[in-house]
């Protein structure tokens, strides 16, 4: 058997694997996020008719994740690489498992099994049918025909494909804690790049992100928000729900949002990423209709 | 003669949504054969993760031909009246026929229809059948989704193979074209195969690992796990619902025994098993002495080339970070004591107009405290009785017996105050506990581990046994058939939570209607009657609720109606509840048209012997005395004011007054004393003088004295019976 592929040798092989297959290789976006499905290359671009393929890493934040290094499997930063594939093909899933056979993944060995799993995003009024794809008990991809985004029923429908990297790569480097895994095959593992950046930021989200800060943020974050949309700049205005909904995150790893008050944020997240959404559509729907004159809201 | 088979193939299909997808496929088909005037012999469903199959036996090729006669017009009708019917017939006018109709030319359209072939009506039943399936999620997919009227299915439709006899049945739906062609397991034989016909299609995918039929699988589970415990000298738990989740989510089961690290076996077994069957679907075992073993079967959809090594591996290693996590939660919540967690439920709502859950609880921990105070929990046999006492402990739970405590006196002998007063205190402390694991990092993770987990934090803490039980099981009896708690700290708490709910929800105006129940009060209620009936408890409900809403009255809600509300709510899960007894609701009504009666524990005995005696044949017939002599006191308006007893009475008259004279004061005396198999008994002395009555007896006499002092004695006779059931209530 071949040497297991390492952390980078394996995002590597995924974006050999999706570029020869139509898709756009994007860059991370450069906020933070708590999932990839935020990317606008994900979330805007899965509104109106056109074709999109695209796949991308994307770093994602999960303040209330974080375990100060001490936890093999948790972390309050880590990886998805997402896969964006609009229509969803008719053989999207021998796509991906083509994919996970690319990065070594034996089926002769192993047990792949679609588990029901339906995803909801209350906070990008989002929500879609598919599966949780288990490797032998273990998730390792969240498999999504995504049927609403902000609210709009999506034309066509959009296929994504959400793999948990870390998971992905102690699987099959056969690693008990993420910190082992090697990052490369030159001896350098997780730990050396990520242990440090755990540790601190874990203490950050917990005990020393100032809150009157992160609240002023979320007031502010709102407010840009409005007027981004009021000078019709729709992607900027979602930038700015982006922000907001990642203040909300730390300040609910802060301790400092009640149960009360949880759900009236998460409302004021969802209408900002609605609004923009909405103001999306309404920006891009004159281009759309050109092109697609069949196509409307 | 030949037999149809249409398998619908599709991306994965939730294990859940399987079986009802088979009934409703059945269903559907059914329909569509039926408008065409065809009936299978038989029709059988198969489902798997990635197909949902359909065989309907012995279709005859051709439909029968029909004749079908459509009335029209008269033969004089305007024009335009004549060319809408011939537009409904599709023929035209020389097409039909006159006839007379009362008088008037009617014209007549005879449409024959001739058979068609079962292949074309198969062919538009197809399409017809998806178009109407009602999977309780659907979504849509691929480019057909630029519009919102794309066809919806689960998951995105692949593949439909309909074949009848070896022919296939031609149609499309969302662009896909019926064949003979299928796919077998995903990973042992990804490529096309041809299915003949509906003869083969079993054994054709079996050879291409997969096990259509669904119970097929279920047993192969249930035996490979089984023997894959058995052979490591274990025990599997048998799981129904996991057996049909497991064949749900395998095309070719594989069951295969996995370990843990035995160190996991200190987290509560009851964590273990839920962790292992929620998370990851696995069963888990049991050791030789009945103890939770660290091991669990998992079962994979394939046939490995490694025997399954690799897939073991993998799940252990699952199972093992979901298991420490576990631990985790287990050991965090243990250092924190159910005091401090219970603070934290100030900042928990428990419904907008009640409060907080920490207002909930200091309702209840009253509440609870109280019902033992005023005696309403029953102590157990031996404790605070006495060793004589719980001898004579014969007859616990049977209504008919006459070995039960008096309504004031709750137990059988009062006990020391001391005792008493000890129960109410571990009562409250229990209560003010009870909630607290609610806010514990394993019930966050586990909400179905409510009260198991706060039952376990609170003996590890040091709490008295009685308490930590009374925390665990506290939610019980859950539904009908749960097991009923009989601890009487467990009883109180209880209690005392359910009542609080019941009442909290009809004070602030929030009872259920309609189909609507939002906060399970049915369910309470029904617990509530469990715990009272299962323990013989002896007290008046309608006051207790009354008393459960005191601190309502002091925030100044308006109760106006409220005991009307909850005693007909209770009156009516009490008749839900006895209906699973065999009980009769017309009893019930009967009984309880009495009014007055707030002790449930004597109205229920009540309603037992009176169903009991309902099916002798001296009550069937005492009944339609009754109801003979109802009809009569009715027709004749009543007892006229001036009636008296009559001097000369004929014989069947007099024996009634002598009977009645008798039975009368037994059948109060008996009732009184609770014994109403007895006073069934004493009525039932009635019968045969009442029906002599009738027989002998004309109470319409001439004589307007006669006539009145007869229907007294029906009037009295009507009363008789009425001090052990209103009979009008009674059907039959």
């Amino acid at each position: 058997m071949t040497e297991p592929l390492s952390f980078q040798g394996m995002i590597l092989k995924l974006h050999d694997y999706w570029s020869q297959r139509g898709c756009l290789i994007l860059q991370p976006y450069d906020m933070r996020m708590g999932a990839g499905t935020f990317h606008t290359a994900t979330t805007l671009r899965a509104l109106g008719p056109e074709p999109w393929n695209a796949a991308f890493v994307q770093p994602c934040r999960r303040p209330t994740d974080g375990r100060y290094g001490e936890n093999p499997n948790r972390l309050q930063h880590y990886y998805q690489y997402q896969v964006i594939l609009k229509p969803s093909p008719a053989d999207l899933q021998e796509l991906y498992l083509g994919s996970l056979a690319a990065i070594g993944i034996d089926f002769t060995r192993h047990d792949i099994r679609f588990v029901e799993d339906d995803w909801e995003s209350p906070t990008l009024g989002a929500w879609g049918l598919g599966w949780e794809v288990w490797c032998d008990g273990m998730e390792v991809t969240q498999f999504t025909y995504f049927q609403q985004m902000g609210g709009f029923d999506c034309k066509p429908v959009a296929g994504e494909l959400t793999y948990g990297l870390e998971r992905l790569a102690m699987y099959i480097q056969n690693k008990d804690s993420v910190y082992d895994l090697a990052y490369n095959d030159a001896g350098v593992t997780y730990g050396d790049v990520f242990l440090e950046n755990e540790r601190q930021m874990s203490k950050y989200n917990f005990e020393v992100a100032d809150t009157d800060t992160l609240f002023e943020g979320f007031r502010k974050a709102m407010a840009e928000c409005e007027n981004c949309l009021s000078n019709n700049v729709p992607i900027a205005a979602y930038e700015q729900a982006i922000e907001a909904s990642h203040l909300f995150n730390l300040l609910q790893a802060r301790g400092v949002i009640s149960v009360a008050e949880r759900q009236a944020y998460i409302g004021r997240v969802r209408d900002l990423a609605k609004g923009s959404c909405e103001a999306y559509i309404e920006h891009m729907t004159p281009d759309w209709q050109a092109k697609y004159p069949e196509w409307s809201l | 003669m030949s037999d149809f088979l249409l398998e619908l193939r599709s991306e994965e299909i939730p294990a859940r949504m399987q079986d009802k997808a088979r009934e409703d496929l059945a269903r559907l088909f059914a329909a569509e054969l039926d408008k065409a005037g065809l009936k299978a012999a038989e029709l059988v469903t198969y489902a798997t993760p990635r197909r949902l199959a359909l065989i309907a036996r012995d279709l005859p090729t051709q439909t029968a031909a029909v004749s079908v006669e459509l009335k029209g017009p008269p033969a004089d009708a305007p024009d335009a009246a004549i060319d809408g019917f011939l537009r409904k017939a599709g023929l035209t006018r020389d097409a039909l026929e006159t006839r007379d109709v009362k008088g008037r030319a009617t014209l007549f359209a005879v449409i024959d229809r001739p058979g068609r072939a079962t292949a074309d009506v198969l062919a538009e039943a197809i399409p017809a059948v998806i178009r109407a399936f009602p999977w309780p999620k659907s979504m849509r997919w691929g480019e057909a989704s630029l519009s919102t009227e794309s066809q919806r299915w689960v998951r995105p439709l692949q593949g439909i193979v309909a074949l009848f006899g070896d022919d296939v049945v031609e149609c499309e739906v969302a662009g896909i074209r019926s064949g003979a062609a299928t796919v077998g397991h995903r990973f042992h034989h990804p490529g096309v195969i041809t299915i003949g016909s509906a003869a083969d299609y079993v054994e054709k995918l079996r050879a291409c690992h997969v096990i259509v039929d669904q119970n097929e699988r279920r047993a192969t589970i249930a035996v490979g796990a089984k023997m894959a415990a058995n052979m490591a000298g274990l025990t599997l738990i048998e799981d129904e619902g996991l057996l049909i989740e497991n064949a749900g989510l395998t095309e070719w089961p594989v069951p295969l025994l996995g370990r843990f690290d035995e160190a996991f076996l200190d987290v509560p077994p009851e964590v273990i098993q839920l962790t292992a069957r929620v998370n990851q679907k696995y069963f888990v075992c049991n050791d030789a002495d009945g103890r939770l073993a660290n091991a669990f079967v998992c079962t994979a959809n394939i046939d490995a080339a490694d025997g399954g090594d690799k897939i073991v591996e993998g799940n252990q290693k699952v199972l093992a970070a979901r298991l420490s996590d576990a631990r985790f939660f287990y050991e965090t919540d243990l250092k924190v004591p159910l005091e401090e967690q219970a603070k934290k439920l100030e900042k928990i709502v428990f419904h907008e107009k009640l409060g907080t859950v920490a207002n909930k609880i200091e309702r209840v921990a009253k509440l609870a405290r109280w019902l033992v105070e005023e005696g309403a929990i029953r102590l157990p046999a031996g404790e605070g009785r006495g060793p004589l006492a719980s001898a004579s402990g014969k007859g616990e739970g049977d209504p008919a017996s006459t070995d039960r405590p008096h309504p004031s006196a709750p137990a059988a002998l009062p006990p020391s105050p001391d005792r008493r007063g000890k129960l109410a205190d571990q009562a409250e402390r229990a209560a003010r506990l009870a909630k607290a694991d609610l806010v514990t990092g394993m019930v966050g993770e586990f909400p179905e581990l409510q009260g198991l987990m706060g039952g376990y934090y609170a003996a590890a803490q040091g709490e008295d046994a009685a308490v930590a039980e009374a925390i665990r099981d506290h939610y019980k009896p859950v539904g009908q058939g749960d097991d009923v708690p009989t601890a009487p700290v467990t009883v109180a708490v209880s209690l005392a939570d359910k009542l609080d709910t019941i009442s909290a929800f009809f004070a602030v105006g929030l009872p259920p209607s309609g189909s609507k129940d939002p906060f399970a009060l049915r369910r309470a209620a029904l617990g509530v009657l469990a715990l009272i009936t299962g323990n013989q408890l002896r007290f008046d409900l309608g006051k207790l609720l009354q008393l459960a809403t005191m601190w309502l009255r002091s925030t100044g809600h308006d109760l106006t109606g409220f005991q009307q509300a909850t005693g007909d709510f209770f009156a009516d899960r009490l008749k839900v509840q006895q209906r699973e007894a065999r009980i009769r609701h017309d009893l019930i009504d009967a009984v309880f048209a009495l009014g007055g009666e707030d002790d449930l524990v004597r109205l229920l005995s009540r309603v037992h012997a009176l169903q009991a005696f309902m099916a002798t044949d001296d009550g069937a017939n005492l009944l339609a005395g009754y109801k003979r002599a109802a009809n009569i006191l009715k027709k004749e308006g009543g007892v006229p004011v001036a009636a008296g007893t009559n001097t000369a009475p004929e014989p069947a008259e007099a024996a009634l007054i002598a009977a009645l004279d008798e039975a009368t004061p037994k059948a109060q005396a008996a009732v009184e004393a609770e014994r109403f198999a007895d006073a069934m008994a004493a009525l039932a002395t009635l019968r045969a003088p009442i029906d002599a009555f009738f027989e002998h007896v004309t109470v319409n006499d001439a004589d307007p004295a006669k006539r009145a002092a007869r229907l007294a004695l029906l009037a009295r006779m009507r009363d008789a019976v009425h001090a052990v059931a209103d009979f009008s209530k009674i059907e039959g």
